[in-house]
Parts: structure tokens; C-alpha cells; sequence
């Protein structure tokens, strides 16, 4: 079992001598119904070093974190603190444990001032004027000793994102946590407010405080752990320590080693300017920008992937895209429609404009889940005369209609009465497929082609992708998938933090070097500009 | 001057009795809406403990019975609608709705099968119901000018219920701002995950909240019939249970704002009467219906945010589920 | 949706749970009843006679679940776009004020033909103005429909007493009301109709609205499930997400919404106003607009379901007039009492029993060999 990862197992610290370890995990398994999202996991941290934890979505990191804190209970594993086995059942357990965490979306009180959202939950007794006192005095002896200075009388609404998460901290420290798990802390940070966030951790290591770092971000991982964990697809692939790997290395295991050979010989690409993006921004309603000026285009028959881990602004884009938000700034154009943000245009108008999409979100956008399979293949399409008769639906001609996208796009089982909830992932998004190209659209977006659809199903899918193409549409596709965005893309762009970080061809794209843009960790001299 | 004077002091009095019901209410509902948890069944739990509470005065005689037997009858009503959304994730409008149904019907049956009165219980003798109150010294300075009035004749000379629901605002905000019960309780109701990351249950603080509600509930129902009234008159709480919704609502969710407006419904109701007859200059004469809605029309006003903005507790009538 | 548990059949969904449900319901009803020093079977056995048991029971039963299935398809179309419309009692009320304005204005003018159908109008458009308000502070400002549409049950009580006691009262009487409409603006009674056909029938309050009632099932029917809007609808009520991806209007699909349910919910003030008391009064409502809720919970939001628990109300109401009667120490309010344990069990703990069933089906079925996945 141990030996399965074939890479170093046991994390030595950099001293050289071996301290018990403050965080001992032994065979966690976990699974969500049929997705094993831990898969046998061990893992040995050692008291007073910063380790990390990297992967892509889904790897498992953020379970295993929330097993450690008690979120979830582990199907079988043990877990050791310190050298002594704890049952860790819930958050209580844990912060007992001398554990704490700070999540990556805040868990704070909105309407609360910084001072009570610390004490909340570790007062000193049932009256708070004891508490405040007790807690005042100790924030103040914290921002001394680690540099964490808040407002603690300001409201918690007021305060940016940096001083957030220092709050975040201090509530963990407040309850004397020997033990900081840190989820994705730098994803919401400015590079000066992330720089003060390494300060912090250096001096809290300093006192002997262990930090476990989940991030995907590569260039941190190599300025501030002592020790990494990689892990894919619910598995520890590899540790390392963090002085005797590379970025490269660490991209490489992420990404995993399988190149998935190219499923259809490229072809080159024949048609005009599809759809064109101009300084394209988007800021949603908490005022965060998620798309960034990002200038592209894509031609009729050319699969374009956007790679990225998800969060930086992909999602937005397509959305933005097929007229479900509008955007704030710039805007694109679409046969020979631009549409800005002073002349917004519905998913309604952008389907007669000829565009198609496919949502990431399945299950919420792209089907209906009580509705039959027949509405749910309707769904956007539902005022085409060719599915009304006078005033009502054509119930016979939407059923038949879905049975012939069925037949033709292998959906199992082709009852167009089954219920679009009982369908498969892989069948749903099938039937969601085969809505959209019976269009023959001008434009297809897709988000997540593939994202749980089971291996038959993902050929398929991707060769209906690439007859598509042949056939003229532009296609642009978001995916986390690496290999999926280099089996399909003619070109690739990489989104960071809402801009377009990089473009490479998709003919001999890199893992690796996909793997660094990604993480926004590729040095800007070795970036390859393919027009 | 004096008829001004007398009518003025009528009118408090007027007023305070009949927002004492509207605030105990009030602050019920707080409780219950800051941990999250939508109560549009105050009604239903005020009646019920009306009723409980003037059968329980008549059959023993006691008053102080009648007010155990009033809180008992709306904790278990508390306690269900806490079974229903807390524990089982239940439609929190339909199960509020559901007990105001429920005792709206209970108490008239159950009423002409013990009582055979027409759903009313009999009347009450002065020593099982909650009677005025003189506080001491009223009597003795009742001939000081203005200030010994005041106490003697709006002060003092009300039953006791009165005074607990005035005593019960600063009490409820003291609880609600200055104890560690009250800190989590307003966590809960803007973000739960916070309080379960912090290690706090979700569902124990909801249900003390639920059953605080009950609590208080309980004393309005009792006031209604053996201190307001001598005994339960079926429907007897008219309304009064929505009203006090739409005064926590008109407050924001604030114990003190609330207040304020459960006082200023009572004032209200009060001269609704009064008015009738009365000409106001520009307009003619005010309907005592209009007066009536009033308070109904104010809260849609305020929640159509156009007297400010009503924002409620974040997380109110989403029941926690975690996800495991 | 798929996980890894197991998903109970439909037929467990729809038919065990919710008659499950209504059996908990009257059985606590019955222990109430026990409790109060009565029989039980007794009492039900005198509610189905009430109900059932003459022609002048029948014709109430009918009568009532008249007004029930308005109200219960009212509550069923706001639920089918994801709202909860308490105000059906008000939209009733209001509804009734049209039709009763109407009819005082016209019925010395025009005949029945054409009163008849203008009243259907009245009654809509007012219904429909009156949800229409909560309608559009939901969608555009965010208010919650359920406070608001409480407080315009409150507000159209108000209306209405101000509105008969000092604007529409007949000049010179005491109570509360209009003057009597003459023939032209009265609908036809079943009995009466009947005995066009040269069929006997006990006289009842049971009138031509019935009909009507079972048309605007079928309408409702055919719009939800048949139309264009009614699939928007549907989508709106199950996923904002989904509808905001169809390019459907949101906010203004919630507001149609609303006015079709405040519509239909004024089709109570039809059937009492121009259909049975052929006057405008205080309190014709009469918790009927409370009852819809019940009924649309225990119909499961279809017109068949609506028109199955109107009849069963409507039976409720009958047969619960008939045992007050016969047994003075039960109140007329024991079937307000029924009403509030089935919205209790039906709405509130519907899921309740879900747990132990699961448990029960499984066992049952361990057995059997799960098919092979529909999978690819």
C-alpha cells in the first residue's frame, strides 16, 4: 500500500532529526455515494513546518481537510494528533484537538464586529462583558506577537478581504490551535495582502504552530512549505520536500503522467472569425472582478479550450457568453451583434443569434431535473413553433423530437417519459449535447463536457465534439480537465485569476508546461504566443 | 385642559394595554426569527394559551395555575414547530400556519366540550385572575402634581402581566446583546455554518430559541384571558398574533425598535375608536377600518423598502442541512 | 436526483405517503375526539351520513368543494412557479367586491347571459389585482410574498367591512350588507337547472359555479402542463438557475403567476356572491382561502388531487355541520381542527414517515435483483 506511490513516504524534516508528528494520518477513506473522494490516504505532517497539500479539483484535498476538522466522518482511517489517536466526530473534537481552520469561503458573521465573531463560540462564561475583555486583551497580545492587526471593533462587512482573513486566524489562535489548516488562503488575496499572509505563517511557525497550506498554486508552495503532499483523484501520488522539488515536477504530478493520444487527426482550421472578444470584464455583485480585459477569438470550425483551475473566472465567462449575465466592461460579438453592457442580450436572443450551450452546472442549468427527458430537451427551446400546436404543446412532436436526439446520441435509457433526475450524469449530458448541436449551432460554448460522464460516454461525447467542428461550428470549451483540453482543442487558452494568462496550440501542447500556466507559475520569457 | 389631560391619560392607559400582548409577542417572535427559524404561529400559540390558561383559572381558581398551564400549552406548540423545521426540515411557513389552524379550531372544541359556552370558559372571579396592581406610594402621592398623577394613575394601577411585558423588553435586549446565549443566537441567524464550524450546535440553540418563544407566548395568552379579560372568549385574539409580527418586522428584528412599534399599534388601536366621528381638516372623516389596517399597510410599505430597508436574519426560514 | 441512496417509487410518493399522512391526521383526530368523551367510528359514521347520506348533504358537499377548488388550484399555481400564496383568502374577498360591484352596477340593465360572464371577469381581474401587489414586491423588491400576502388578508378585511357598512349598505337596514341583486345578476342553482331536466333535487346552495370550477380545472390543467407559460412556469418554480439559462423572464413569470392565482382564488366570490347569497356582505370568505392551502397540500398541487381533497373537505365541512348538530358537544370547529392537522401532516411532516418506509421498502425488497443500470 505504502509503496504504491513509488515516490519518497517518508516526509523527514529538513533538521534531520524526527520530532513526533503533529498531524498522523493513517488509510482515510471516504466516499460520497459512488465518487471515492479519499481513497486510502495517509499522510504524516511534522509539528512546526508549513506542509502543503496540492492537486487539481477533485482531488480529494479539501475532504481530507474536512475529515480533519471534523466535518465529515471518515468511512475507515485513524486519525493521530500529536502521537495520540482522537475520534474526531465534529468541529468541537477537533478545535479540542488544538486544530483550526480557516476556510476558503469565510465562515463570519456579516453583521458582527471582528471582536464577536473571535469570541463567538469560546466565550469565557454566559455574560460577554467578562468575554470582550478577555478577548480584547488577547487580540491585542496576538497582533504582537504575529503581526496580525485588526480593527476589532470594526464590522465585519466593512472590512476587505485581506483583513477578513487574518480575522479568520486570529479566531483559530484565539482558540489556541496548535494546528492551522489553511484552505485556498491566497485565492481571494491581493500579491502584497498574500505576501503579509506568509509573514504571518513564518512567524506563527516560528512559535512552534504547524500549518497545513491546500493550494493550487505552485509558486507558494515552493516560497513557503518545508514539505508537500500531492494528491489526484482521492490518492496521495507523491510527498516531497518542498527544497528538493521543482515547480515543474510538482505540475507534472498534478497533471499526472497519461498523455491521451489525440482522438481525430487535426485539421487545419477553415472558416471566419466566429465570435470575437473585446476587452471583455466582468465584476459581479459583491463588486469582485472575475473577468478581467480578456481579448480572444474563435474561428468557424476551431475548438478552442480554456484550461484553468476552476474559480478564476471560466465559469463567469461562458456565462457572460450565452447572455445569462451581462457583462460590465467591453463585450463581444457574436454574427455581426455586439453585445456590451449597454446593450445586453438574453440566452434567448444570444440562441437566435445562433449560439449553444452546454452549462457546467448539469444538474441545475442544463435539465430540469423533475421534468421528463422530453422537457428537458425543450429547455430554452420551449417557444419554437415546431414544438407548439396553436396555444398548447406539441406533446407528440417534443416526444419525438427527444427520441430521435436519444437514438441519435445513444442516451440510455431512449424513453423520452423517464424522468431527466433518473437519467445518468453521462446520459444527462448526452441529452443536454444533443439539444444543442441539433441546432447546428453557429456557436457552441460547453462547460464540463465530461465531468462525471463515465469513460464510454466521454468518447462519444467527444467525438460528437470534434464532428461538429468538422462541420464548420465554433466551439469553445471550458474544462478542468488537462487531457481533455489537449485531446480536443485546435487552440489553448489558460485563464488565471480572470485573465488570459497564456495561449499555446493545441497540436503538442505540454502537461507540464499547461500544469505552470495554470498556476500561474510559468516565467513570462517562456511563454509561446501561437496566433 | 383637564378633559385633554384625562383623555391623554386614558389613552396611555388604553394603549399599554393593549400593546402588552403585541410586545410579549414581539419579543417571542424574535427570538425565534433571530435563530433563524420563520414563527408566523404566534397567533395560534397565544390563543391556545389563552384558552389553557382560563380553563385551568377557572377549574382551580388560581390565577398562577392558569399562567403555568398558559406557558406549558405554548411551549408544546413551540416545541412541535420546532420538531417540524428544526428536526425534520419542515416548511416553516406551513408548519406555523398549521398550529394557528389547529388551535384556532382545538380551543372552540375543546372549549364547548368542557364548558358548554360556546367556546368561551366561564367567567373568573377577581382571585383567579390577574388583577390591577397599586404600586406602592401611589396612593400617597397621587395629590403631587404631575409627577404624582402620572405614577399614580399610569404607573401603577396595572395588573401584573403588564408589567412583566415591559420589564421583558430591556430583559430580552440585555439577553439578546450582553449574554453569550444571545451572541451565538444572532450567529445563527445570519450564517449557521459559522456557529457549526465554531463547535456550537445549530439545533440545541434553535430549539432554546423556539422554546424562549413559547415562553413568552404563553404570558401573552394568559394576559389575554385572566388578566386582561375574565376568561377566554373564543377567536379572542383577533389578529393580534399577525400584528405583533408585523411590529417585529416594523422593527427590524430589534428588541427596542420593536417595542416602538408594538406601542405605536396599541396607540392605534386605541384612538381607532375615538377617532370615529372626528374630522380631520383636508380629508374628512378617518374611517376606524383605516385605522385598523394601518398597521398592515405600514409593514407592506416597509417591506416594499420604501420607509428603509427590512433586512432580516440571513439564514432565516432555511433549514440547516449539512451536508455529509 | 441521482446519489447513492436508494429513491422510493413514485407510487410510494404519491399515493402511500400522502394517504399515510391524512390517516396520522384523523387519527389524532380521533384521539381528540375520544378525549372530549365521544366515539370516534361514531362520529365518523354520522360525518359520511352528513355528507353522503341524503341529497341535501350532497348538494352541501358540492357546494363547499366548490369554493375549495378554487382555492386550492389558486394555491397550487402559485406553488408550481415556487411561491406560497396565504392570501387566497383576501384574493377571495376582493374577488367577490368585483363581482358584486359589477353586478349592483348592471343587473337592472343587462341580462343573465351577459352578467354572468362579466362576472366571471370581475372576479378574476380583482382576485388577480389583489395578488397582483405581493406579486410585483416579490419580484422587484425582494419582499417575501408570505408576510405580505398576510397582511393583505388583513388589509382587504378592513376594505371590505369600511366598504359595506358605510358605501354599498342597502339604505335603511342594519347588517352589513348590499341590497339583493335582482334575477339578472343571480346564477342558477343545481337544483334548479335539474329541474329543468325534470329531475328532483333538494334545494342547496350547490349552483351553476361548479361547473365552472371543473373547467378551470381542466384550464389549469392544460396551462401548467400543456402551455408554453406553463412551462416556463414550472421551470421558474423548480430552478432559477435552469430558467435563467431558457432565457425565461423570472420576475415577470412569478407575477403572471400571482395573478393567476389571485384570479382563481376569486372565483370563491363568484360562487358565493352571484352564485348562492346574490348579495355583496361582510365574511363570506369564511376560511375557505385557508382551506385551499390544505387542499393543494393534500391534492399534491394537481387539479385531480385538488378536486379529490376538495370533495373530502367539502364532505369535512358537510359532515362536520351534520355532527355538530346531532352531538352538542361537538363544535362545528373540529373540522377546523381536522384541517390543521392535515396541514400539519401533509405540509410540515410530510416527510416524516419517509425514513421508516425506506427502512420497510428496502427489507421488503431485499430480495430482488436491482435491474442493471441504465447506464452507458
Amino acid at each position: 500500500m505504502a509503496m504504491a506511490h513509488g515516490a519518497a513516504r517518508d516526509v523527514v524534516t529538513p533538521e534531520g532529526a524526527p520530532p513526533p508528528a503533529a498531524i498522523d494520518l493513517r488509510g482515510i477513506d471516504k466516499s460520497f455515494g459512488a465518487v471515492r473522494a479519499n481513497h486510502d490516504v495517509s499522510m504524516r505532517i511534522g509539528a512546526g513546518t508549513i506542509h502543503g497539500i496540492v492537486g487539481e479539483n477533485g482531488a480529494g484535498k479539501s475532504t481530507l481537510m474536512s475529515i480533519l476538522y471534523g466535518f465529515y466522518r471518515a468511512d475507515a482511517g485513524e486519525i493521530f494528533v500529536s502521537g495520540q489517536r482522537v475520534e474526531i466526530k465534529s468541529p468541537h473534537d477537533a478545535i479540542a484537538a488544538g486544530i483550526g481552520m480557516v476556510h476558503q469561503h469565510f465562515m463570519l458573521v456579516d453583521t458582527f464586529t471582528v471582536l464577536e465573531n473571535v469570541m463567538m463560540g469560546a466565550e469565557s462564561g454566559p455574560l460577554l462583558h467578562a468575554s470582550i475583555q478577555k478577548a480584547r486583551g488577547e487580540l491585542t497580545r496576538l497582533a504582537d506577537d504575529y503581526g496580525l492587526a485588526v480593527h476589532a471593533d470594526a464590522l465585519v462587512s466593512d472590512l476587505p478581504v485581506g483583513e477578513l482573513q487574518r480575522v479568520e486566524i486570529l479566531k483559530a489562535l484565539y482558540r489556541d490551535a496548535r494546528i492551522l489548516i489553511l484552505d485556498e488562503p491566497t485565492g481571494v488575496l491581493t500579491p502584497q495582502e498574500s505576501t503579509q499572509l506568509f509573514r504571518i505563517l513564518a512567524a506563527l511557525k516560528e512559535r512552534g504552530v504547524t500549518i497545513i497550506l491546500i493550494t493550487h498554486k505552485l509558486g507558494e508552495v515552493m516560497a513557503v512549505t518545508d514539505t508537500v503532499s500531492v494528491m489526484r483523484l482521492g490518492q496521495v501520488v507523491a510527498d516531497r520536500v518542498s527544497r528538493e522539488t521543482s515547480k515543474e515536477e510538482l505540475a507534472e504530478l498534478m497533471v499526472g503522467r497519461k498523455v491521451r493520444p489525440t482522438s481525430a487527426p487535426r485539421h487545419d482550421v477553415a472558416g471566419g472569425v466566429a465570435l470575437t472578444v473585446e476587452h471583455l470584464s466582468m465584476r459581479d455583485r459583491l463588486g469582485v472582478d472575475r473577468i478581467r480585459d480578456v481579448n480572444f477569438s474563435v474561428k468557424a470550425g476551431e475548438i478552442v479550450g480554456i484550461a484553468g483551475v476552476s474559480g478564476n473566472g471560466q465559469s463567469e465567462l461562458l456565462e457572460v457568453l450565452a447572455g445569462i449575465r451581462p457583462p460590465s466592461g467591453g463585450g463581444f460579438v457574436v454574427a455581426g451583434r455586439a453585445v456590451t453592457a449597454a446593450v445586453p442580450c438574453g440566452p434567448d436572443d444570444m440562441r437566435e443569434l445562433g449560439v449553444a450551450h452546454v452549462p457546467e452546472d448539469r444538474q441545475r442549468r442544463g435539465v430540469v431535473a423533475p421534468f421528463s427527458a422530453a422537457e428537458s430537451a425543450i429547455l430554452g427551446y420551449q417557444r419554437e413553433p415546431a414544438y407548439s400546436r396553436g396555444p398548447f404543446l406539441d406533446t407528440d412532436a417534443i416526444a419525438a423530437h427527444c427520441r430521435s436526439l436519444m437514438e441519435r446520441f445513444d442516451v440510455r435509457p431512449p424513453t423520452p417519459e423517464i424522468g431527466s433526475g433518473k437519467l445518468s450524469g453521462g446520459n444527462q449530458q448526452k441529452l443536454i449535447l444533443a439539444r444543442e448541436i441539433d441546432r447546428e449551432p453557429r456557436i457552441l460554448l460547453v462547460g464540463q463536457p465530461t465531468r462525471g460522464v463515465d469513460i464510454g460516454a466521454i468518447e462519444f461525447i467527444h467525438a460528437q465534439l470534434i464532428a461538429l467542428r468538422d462541420r464548420g461550428c465554433a466551439i469553445l470549451m471550458v474544462s478542468v480537465e488537462l487531457d481533455e483540453i489537449m485531446a480536443l482543442s485546435d487552440r489553448i487558452l489558460v485563464m488565471f485569476e480572470g485573465r488570459i494568462v497564456g495561449e499555446v496550440a493545441g497540436r503538442g501542447a505540454d502537461a507540464s508546461e499547461l500544469g505552470l500556466m495554470m498556476a500561474n507559475a510559468h516565467t513570462d520569457g517562456r511563454e509561446r504566443r501561437v496566433s | 385642559m383637564e378633559d385633554a389631560f384625562v383623555f391623554a391619560i386614558l389613552t396611555v392607559n388604553a394603549t399599554v394595554r393593549v400593546a402588552t400582548p403585541l410586545i410579549l409577542c414581539a419579543m417571542a417572535g424574535l427570538f425565534s426569527e433571530r435563530s433563524g427559524v420563520i414563527d408566523i404561529s404566534l397567533e395560534g400559540k397565544m390563543l391556545s394559551a389563552a384558552f389553557i390558561a382560563g380553563s385551568v383559572a377557572a377549574i382551580t381558581g388560581s390565577a398562577w395555575l392558569g399562567l403555568a398551564g398558559g406557558i406549558a400549552t405554548a411551549m408544546c406548540l413551540a416545541l412541535l414547530h420546532g420538531y417540524a423545521c428544526i428536526t425534520h426540515n419542515g416548511n416553516q411557513v406551513v408548519s406555523g400556519l398549521a398550529i394557528n389552524i389547529l388551535a384556532s379550531g382545538l380551543t372552540v372544541v375543546l372549549g364547548i366540550a368542557w364548558f358548554h359556552r360556546g367556546g368561551d370558559t366561564p367567567s373568573l372571579e377577581a382571585t383567579a385572575r390577574f388583577m390591577p396592581i397599586t404600586l406602592p406610594v401611589a396612593r400617597a402621592v397621587a395629590d403631587v402634581p404631575l409627577i404624582g398623577t402620572l405614577y399614580s394613575r399610569l404607573v401603577s394601577g396595572h395588573n401584573l402581566l403588564v408589567y412583566v411585558a415591559f420589564l421583558a423588553v430591556p430583559l430580552v435586549w440585555w439577553v439578546v446583546y450582553r449574554t453569550r446565549f444571545g451572541l451565538r443566537l444572532r450567529a445563527v441567524g445570519e450564517n449557521p455554518k459559522a456557529v457549526d464550524t465554531a463547535g456550537i450546535s445549530v439545533t440545541w440553540l434553535r430549539y432554546r430559541a423556539v422554546m424562549i418563544c413559547g415562553v413568552l407566548t404563553g404570558i401573552a395568552g394568559t394576559y389575554l384571558s385572566i388578566a386582561h379579560n375574565a376568561g377566554f372568549a373564543r377567536e379572542m385574539t383577533a389578529g393580534q398574533g399577525y400584528i405583533a409580527l408585523a411590529a417585529l418586522i416594523f422593527g427590524k428584528w430589534r428588541p427596542g425598535p420593536a417595542f416602538g412599534a408594538c406601542l405605536m399599534f396599541g396607540l392605534l388601536d386605541a384612538i381607532a375608536i375615538r377617532l370615529q366621528g372626528v374630522h380631520v381638516p383636508g380629508i374628512g372623516e378617518v374611517p376606524v377600518q383605516f385605522i385598523q389596517a394601518l398597521p398592515y399597510v405600514l409593514t407592506v410599505v416597509l417591506l416594499a423598502g420604501f420607509i428603509g430597508k427590512a433586512v432580516a436574519p440571513k439564514a432565516i426560514g432555511v433549514p440547516y442541512v449539512k451536508d455529509t | 436526483m441521482k446519489s447513492g441512496g436508494q429513491e422510493l417509487p413514485r407510487w410510494i410518493d404519491i399515493g402511500l405517503i400522502p394517504i399515510l399522512n391524512i390517516c396520522m391526521a384523523l387519527l389524532v383526530s380521533g384521539l381528540i375526539i375520544l378525549a372530549i368523551g365521544e366515539d370516534p367510528l361514531e362520529a365518523v359514521a354520522i360525518m359520511v351520513r352528513g355528507a353522503f347520506g341524503y341529497e341535501e348533504g350532497i348538494g352541501y358537499t358540492l357546494y363547499y368543494a366548490t369554493n375549495f377548488i378554487f382555492t386550492g388550484l389558486a394555491v397550487s399555481v402559485a406553488f408550481h412557479a415556487g411561491l406560497f400564496n396565504i392570501g387566497g383568502e383576501g384574493q377571495a374577498y376582493i374577488g367577490g367586491l368585483g363581482v358584486g360591484l359589477v353586478i349592483l352596477a348592471f343587473d337592472s340593465l343587462l341580462p343573465i347571459a351577459i352578467l354572468a360572464p362579466l362576472g366571471i371577469l370581475a372576479a378574476a381581474v380583482f382576485g388577480a389585482a389583489w395578488a397582483a401587489v405581493p406579486a410585483y414586491l416579490q419580484a422587484y423588491r425582494g419582499s417575501h410574498v408570505v408576510i405580505t400576502t398576510i397582511m393583505f388578508n388583513f388589509i382587504a378585511s378592513a376594505l371590505m367591512v369600511y366598504l359595506l357598512v358605510n358605501v354599498l349598505i342597502k339604505p335603511g337596514q342594519m347588517s352589513p350588507e348590499s341590497r339583493e341583486f335582482l334575477p339578472s345578476g343571480q346564477l342558477p342553482f343545481m337544483h334548479e337547472m335539474l329541474a329543468w331536466f325534470g329531475i328532483p333535487f333538494a334545494p342547496t346552495p350547490m349552483n351553476i359555479t361548479l361547473i365552472w370550477a371543473l373547467i378551470c380545472c381542466v384550464g389549469v390543467w392544460a396551462y401548467i402542463w400543456r402551455s408554453r407559460w406553463g412551462y416556463e412556469l414550472r421551470t421558474v418554480g423548480h430552478s432559477e438557475a435552469a430558467a435563467a439559462y431558457a432565457g425565461i423572464r423570472t420576475r415577470r413569470v412569478i407575477v403572471v403567476a400571482m395573478c393567476i392565482s389571485g384570479g382563481l382564488a376569486g372565483f370563491v366570490g363568484l360562487n358565493e356572491i352571484m352564485g348562492v347569497q346574490h348579495r355583496l356582505l361582510i365574511n363570506f370568505t369564511a376560511g375557505y382561502g385557508f382551506t385551499g392551502i390544505a387542499v393543494s397540500l393534500m391534492g399534491r398541487n394537481h387539479p385531480f388531487g385538488v378536486v379529490m381533497a376538495s370533495l373530502l373537505f367539502g364532505a369535512l365541512y358537510q359532515g362536520g355541520a351534520e355532527l355538530a348538530f346531532d352531538v352538542p358537544t361537538i363544535s362545528r370547529e373540529l373540522v377546523v381542527t381536522i384541517q390543521g392537522l392535515v396541514i400539519l401532516f401533509s405540509g410540515a411532516l410530510a416527510y416524516m414517515s419517509t425514513p421508516w418506509i425506506t427502512r420497510v421498502y428496502r427489507a421488503l425488497t431485499a430480495g430482488r435483483v436491482v435491474p442493471a443500470g441504465s447506464e452507458a
